[in-house]
């Protein structure tokens, strides 16, 4: 099943510096399973390669079903107070990362499509 | 000290300077049993802000709201009440920012409160005196480059000064440019007696006080489901019930709107940081591998398992610099082909300032509504977009210019372009940030007490 991002995580982004941070929450334990297999770094900065961005490191957080992605210099020579961006502190990569297009297998798209029907 | 509490109860009220005025005086009114109370008013670039004004007010560079704040509360301590304030309102100047405070709690008839006044903070004389000593920490520019137009060097302390304070009888505690999570580690460090090696219990405090620090952000305020999160015009701020064991349950007022859970705590923990087993702070280095969270009730999660190491040997510093000027103007393009139109006309503002030898040194045009605030990962053909032109130059004169050629499209540029009742932009000065490291020994913190 074709799903994005958003239905199957969480995203939180911010800067560090010239650097920015996103941080993705699967929303269950087999999503991250699933998430840490086809969510590499390279995928990421693919994603965002509009934006210029260069280094991508991933870090896992298996005991909360998260990882942290830090985007190398994607603010900025200066950081983001030089950034003229109108988002200059990367508050909005979180949910542009969830715009991301995904193939889900299909266990997890029936697993997926009944907790959304008990929502 | 008076024996250790079981639980100390320490609310955040500010996330940054600039949220919600009424929050402090809610979130004391929402929690009788709050024992402290911490205020964050200082960024990374606010420190520049910070210095223009004590530049033409030597008894000015701090957060002024933070004085609202104190008027809020004198009712508070004149009614007896123990609670204790913590916060790095104080800037570039605590101890002017705590004269203020004690001036408008005499007036309010608080009589016989302790104030202590943390500085040590700013290192701008060292950098100035040994700029070879002080490299870019990202680029590895050599600070000399723009050492001339430093405006602020300040290294981010920990929370030994605050404990300090406290043992000197202090109920009100204003800082400079203390870390973050250090507002809460201080008043844990104190009541609880920890050994400043007690790393595993201070990381506790200090993946509480990043819990915290951004106020109601964890609490369900940009939470992704948002849509979803109650209550959110009266969104409750967060506390944090740190045991002795530097473990910690997140929660918020009984009432308030808002939501703490799993998901709103998780976003929270994974915000700005980067490498997760390396959390740096001045306190202790924290790993957040075995982090472990548990419903404990309605809106209370529970966390527990932080590790923590020695802290680095360096302090961060945080430096600003005087970068040039800038002005960003927007004007609404509607219609068929909105994006193109507008970016048409972005350009035709970039290709007069080249015509009239004003080419600024740095420019961006976005089509807002279109995708351009995130470029590449989605884009769409609104029928409306904003066109927003920002620029940046070290001459004033070429962001002046900039600010005079927006209007003008109104009359020259595509059908449907409009929103300008806001007139020109501003012209702003621009500030460059100058991460880097100082050894400790070069810092020396110092606290003063004061009492109204």
């Amino acid at each position: 099943m074709h799903v994005s991002l958003h239905q199957i995580a969480r995203a939180r982004s911010g800067d560090k510096g010239a650097s920015a941070n996103i941080g993705v929450v699967a929303r269950s334990p087999n999503l991250y399973i699933y998430l840490l297999k086809v969510l590499t770094s390279e995928r990421v900065a693919g994603h965002f390669s509009g934006l210029g961005v260069g280094k991508v490191t991933r870090f896992e957080l298996p005991n909360l079903m998260a990882m942290n992605f830090v985007l190398t210099n994607v603010l900025g020579d200066g950081g983001g107070s030089l950034s003229l961006r109108s988002d200059a502190q990367g508050k909005a990569l979180g949910q542009a990362m969830l715009e991301m297009q995904l193939d889900l297998p299909d266990e997890l798209s029936s697993a997926l499509v009944a907790e959304t029907k008990e929502d | 000290m008076a024996t250790a509490p079981d639980i100390l109860r320490i609310g955040n009220a500010q996330g940054f300077w600039g949220d919600r005025p009424e929050g402090p005086a809610a979130l004391v009114a929402q929690s009788p049993d709050l024992d402290y109370l911490t205020l964050d008013y200082l960024a990374e670039v606010s420190m520049s802000i910070l210095a223009k004004q004590r530049q033409r007010d030597p008894e000015a560079g701090y957060a002024r709201d933070f004085l609202e704040v104190v008027s809020s509360m004198a009712p508070v301590w004149k009614a007896g009440r123990p609670l204790r304030l913590v916060t790095n309102a104080g800037g570039l100047n605590p101890a002017a920012c705590a004269r203020a405070a004690r001036a408008i709690l005499r007036e309010a008839g608080c009589k016989g409160l302790t104030i202590g006044i943390v500085t040590g903070d700013d290192v701008l004389d060292e950098l100035n005196r040994s700029p070879d000593k002080y490299p870019h920490l990202e680029t590895g520019r050599a600070l000399s480059e723009v050492r001339s137009s430093l405006v602020t060097g300040s290294a981010y302390i920990g929370a030994g000064s605050i404990v300090e304070a406290l043992s000197q009888g202090a109920q009100l505690i204003v800082t400079g440019r203390v870390a973050d999570p250090s507002l809460v580690v201080g008043p844990c460090l104190y009541h609880f007696g920890w050994k400043a090696d007690d790393y595993d219990r201070i990381a506790g405090a200090t993946v509480a006080g990043h819990l915290i620090e951004c106020g109601v952000q964890v609490t369900g305020g940009i939470s992704t489901d948002w849509l979803n999160i109650p209550g959110v015009d009266d969104i409750g701020f967060p506390i944090v019930e740190v045991s002795g064991d530097g473990s910690c349950v997140v929660t918020k007022p009984r009432g308030t709107g808002g939501r703490v859970d799993r998901a709103t705590v998780t976003e929270q923990l994974v915000y700005e940081i980067g490498d997760p087993e390396n959390y740096l702070s001045p306190d202790a280095t924290v790993s957040f591998g075995q982090l472990r969270l548990a419903e404990d009730g309605e809106n209370r999660i529970r966390v527990t398992g932080a590790r923590g190491r020695p802290p680095p040997e360096s302090y961060k510093v945080s430096g600003t610099y005087r970068a040039g000027y800038r002005a960003a103007g927007t004007l609404v393009v509607f219609g068929r082909g909105a994006t193109e139109k507008a970016r048409r006309c972005g350009q035709m503002v970039l290709n007069r300032l080249a015509a009239a030898g004003m080419t600024p040194q740095r420019s961006l045009v976005e089509c807002l509504g279109s995708g351009d605030a995130v470029k590449g990962v989605a884009t769409s053909a609104p029928i409306e977009v904003v066109l927003r032109i920002a620029i940046s130059d070290p001459r004033r004169e070429v962001v002046e210019y900039f600010t005079r050629q927006l209007m003008p499209l109104v009359t020259a540029g595509p059908p449907g372009t409009t929103g300008y009742a806001d007139g020109r932009p501003s012209v702003r000065e621009e500030f460059g940030y100058w991460p880097t490291l100082v050894r400790r020994e070069v810092v020396r913190p110092v606290v003063e007490i004061i009492e109204t």
